[in-house]
């Protein structure tokens, strides 16, 4: 399982890379291959105001409906374009292409675990 | 085991040819209409030219790729696939049934009126709830009229401001689809290590904000709440209602009732527990039935018994008004009255029996290769993980595509949601020993290669008229019509 070392992660399988005032937010390796092929991803709209742990984006496999957690509070600043006619980049680049939202923390900022962390708390 | 695919039907639009015909229409002897003005409809029409006999030959072969309960073991879990005796088609199909006309009026059809009365009345036996409704035609819309007449009864009493439904994380997707439909917020209810409603977390979640609390007892994971009444009082404390969904009534018929659990309404799958037609999208019968503080709230019409006598009673000022015309699916109450009649009052526990003792069975024959979720005994189904052959690099999809391979449908896969490369199988009262064995036979043997040929599991199923579908695509591209200008490469 793909595990970035320069990524910080939640116990729900999101990813966040954090640069300077703003994060860009995903979900990990572990999180698309349980998920199975990703044919829907439901974005929030740019301006939206998200609550730590409220979900803002809807995942859909073939298996199932799942939802990415905010994890804290934040506006979205961005939404991934190139999702809406390419929900496999999730499956395909889970870190690169296939990343979900930029936001900016709005309030407290979250509490992440490292690599190594996630990865122990994979089992 | 043959590895040979089915050659793939030719679709009948390429079986044509200019100016076959199945039949000679006779000269016509009414006057010609002109109907130009009303301009023309379409460019062409591409209606296939062919004759009768290779019509019918075509139709038959595609009907024989089918895969049904009368062709075979269908361990579908959560579904209950078992087998409708024909005897129930057969009283559908009398012309006192079949010929009435939904607007008769009420006096001419009181045979009619006294049929569904009588399902009410052992449906009321068999639950517990001394009111019923046939009028909704799904399991979900039995969920959902249940929901609407709670809004109504916290409405009634001042209680307005009760604006969450409590789901358990296992539940049918239905459910939670339901409440949201009804305009209540969901509030997910997490499942202990043991399989059972996390009691703690039940009470954190209650509140005076909770409208109700959707259980299907027992759970998707095939186990019987054992704390149900402890489930139920806590709701009750709090003011909350207690929803039954019904779906995984076929462990129940006969042996214990949802109303003496302390649910206050429920609904029932008559296509699944009470042998109606299943598959195919219905017509269904999600009958629901509700204990006396609920009964003002039912959908209007209600159909009852007064003085013994079966009456309609159409003067319901509190109802939520009718969610289905007339009295939802007619003959689907005339099956479920032929099939319970046909095991008479002594014969129903029967049903629950043999489906739970099947699951169970099932449970342990295939504990070797495949564990059960929750180590304890099932009820009509068992919930099993494939995790263990993750690293393999097969999942419980792959085993169940092999699965095809080897003549049985598959079990379902990846549901409930909690359980890790889920593998439910729910086989039904309806199979003999020597069935379930062959199947179990399968599956082990479709683990086994699993471990010594993953690749032969991954690339399943081989023969079939199709192979591995690309899902992903089939929902992104959904691409189901014949078009004449599609070349033999891009189909």
């Amino acid at each position: 399982m793909n595990v970035p070392e320069d990524l910080q992660y939640t116990r729900t399988h999101e990813w966040v890379r954090i640069e300077g005032d703003t994060a860009t937010i995903g979900i990990t390796d572990h999180a698309q291959s349980e998920l199975g092929d990703i044919v829907y991803v439901e974005l929030p709209t740019p301006g939206r105001a998200l609550a730590q742990d409220e979900g803002f984006t809807t995942v859909e496999s073939v298996k199932t409906v799942s939802d990415v957690y905010a994890p804290a509070a934040c506006e979205v600043v961005e939404a991934n374009p190139a999702l809406g006619a390419q929900a496999e980049l999730l499956n395909t680049d889970p870190y690169g292409e296939g990343w979900l939202v930029k936001v900016r923390f709005t309030g407290d900022p979250p509490a992440l675990l490292s690599a190594d962390e996630y990865k122990s708390s994979l089992g | 085991m043959t590895t040979k695919a089915v050659p793939t039907p030719q679709p009948i639009f390429e079986k044509s040819r200019p100016g076959r015909i199945g039949c000679n229409m006779p000269k016509c002897d009414t006057p010609e209409v002109d109907l130009t003005f009303l301009g023309p409809l379409r460019e062409t029409v591409e209606w296939p030219e062919i004759a009768e006999l290779d019509l019918l030959r075509h139709f038959t072969n595609l009907s024989h790729l089918n895969y049904g309960i009368e062709t075979g073991f269908y361990p579908l879990g959560s579904c209950t696939m078992k087998y409708n005796p024909k005897v129930n088609e057969r009283a559908a199909i009398f012309p006192g049934f079949a010929n009435i006309h939904p607007m008769q009026p009420e006096r001419s059809v009181p045979g009619a009126i006294e049929t569904i009365a009588q399902v009410q009345d052992i449906l009321s036996e068999l639950t517990g709830f001394p009111s019923l409704s046939m009028q909704p035609v799904a399991g979900a819309h039995g969920e959902m009229t249940c929901l609407m007449m709670i809004k109504a009864y916290n409405s009634a009493r001042g209680e307005a401001a009760r604006t969450v439904v409590l789901v358990p994380d296992s539940a049918h997707g239905t459910n939670p689809a339901s409440a949201a439909r009804c305009g209540y917020t969901v509030r997910t209810v997490p499942t202990d290590s043991q399989g059972n409603t996390d009691l703690a977390a039940l009470r954190d979640a209650m509140g005076d904000d909770v409208a109700a609390l959707m259980l299907t007892n027992p759970s998707t994971l095939g186990l019987f709440e054992p704390n149900i009444e402890e489930v139920c009082r806590l709701a009750h404390d709090a003011g909350a209602q207690v929803f039954c969904d019904g779906a995984n009534m076929n462990a129940m018929v006969g042996m214990t009732r949802p109303a003496d659990h302390g649910f206050d309404c429920m609904h029932l799958n008559l296509h699944k527990t009470f042998s109606t037609p299943h598959g195919g999208g219905g017509p269904g019968c999600g009958a629901i039935g509700v204990k006396p503080h609920l009964a003002p709230f039912l959908p209007s019409p209600v159909l009852m018994r007064k003085e013994g006598k079966a009456i309609v009673d159409h003067d319901r000022p509190l109802s939520i008004g009718r969610v289905s015309g007339y009295f939802g699916q007619f003959l689907m109450a005339v099956r479920a009255l032929t099939y319970l009649l046909a095991y008479g009052r002594d014969g129903l526990p029967q049903i629950s029996r043999h489906a739970v003792l099947n699951a169970n069975y099932v449970q342990a024959r295939l504990a070797g290769v495949l564990p059960a979720a929750y180590d304890r005994p099932c009820m009509h189904e068992c919930v099993l993980t494939a995790a263990e052959y993750k690293k393999a690099g097969v999942r419980a999809l792959d085993l169940s595509k092999r699965l095809i391979d080897h003549g049985f449908h598959p079990p379902t896969n990846y549901f409930p949601l909690i359980v890790p490369e889920a593998i439910m199988i729910e086989p039904t009262e309806t199979e003999a020993k020597e069935t379930l064995d062959a199947f179990c036979d399968a599956l082990i043997a479709v683990c086994e290669e699993a471990v010594q040929d993953p690749g032969a599991l991954t690339a399943a199923p081989t023969t079939q008229v199709v192979g591995r579908l690309d899902e992903a695509a089939a929902v992104k591209v959904l691409d189901i019509a014949w078009k004449s200008n599609r070349t033999a490469a891009s189909v």
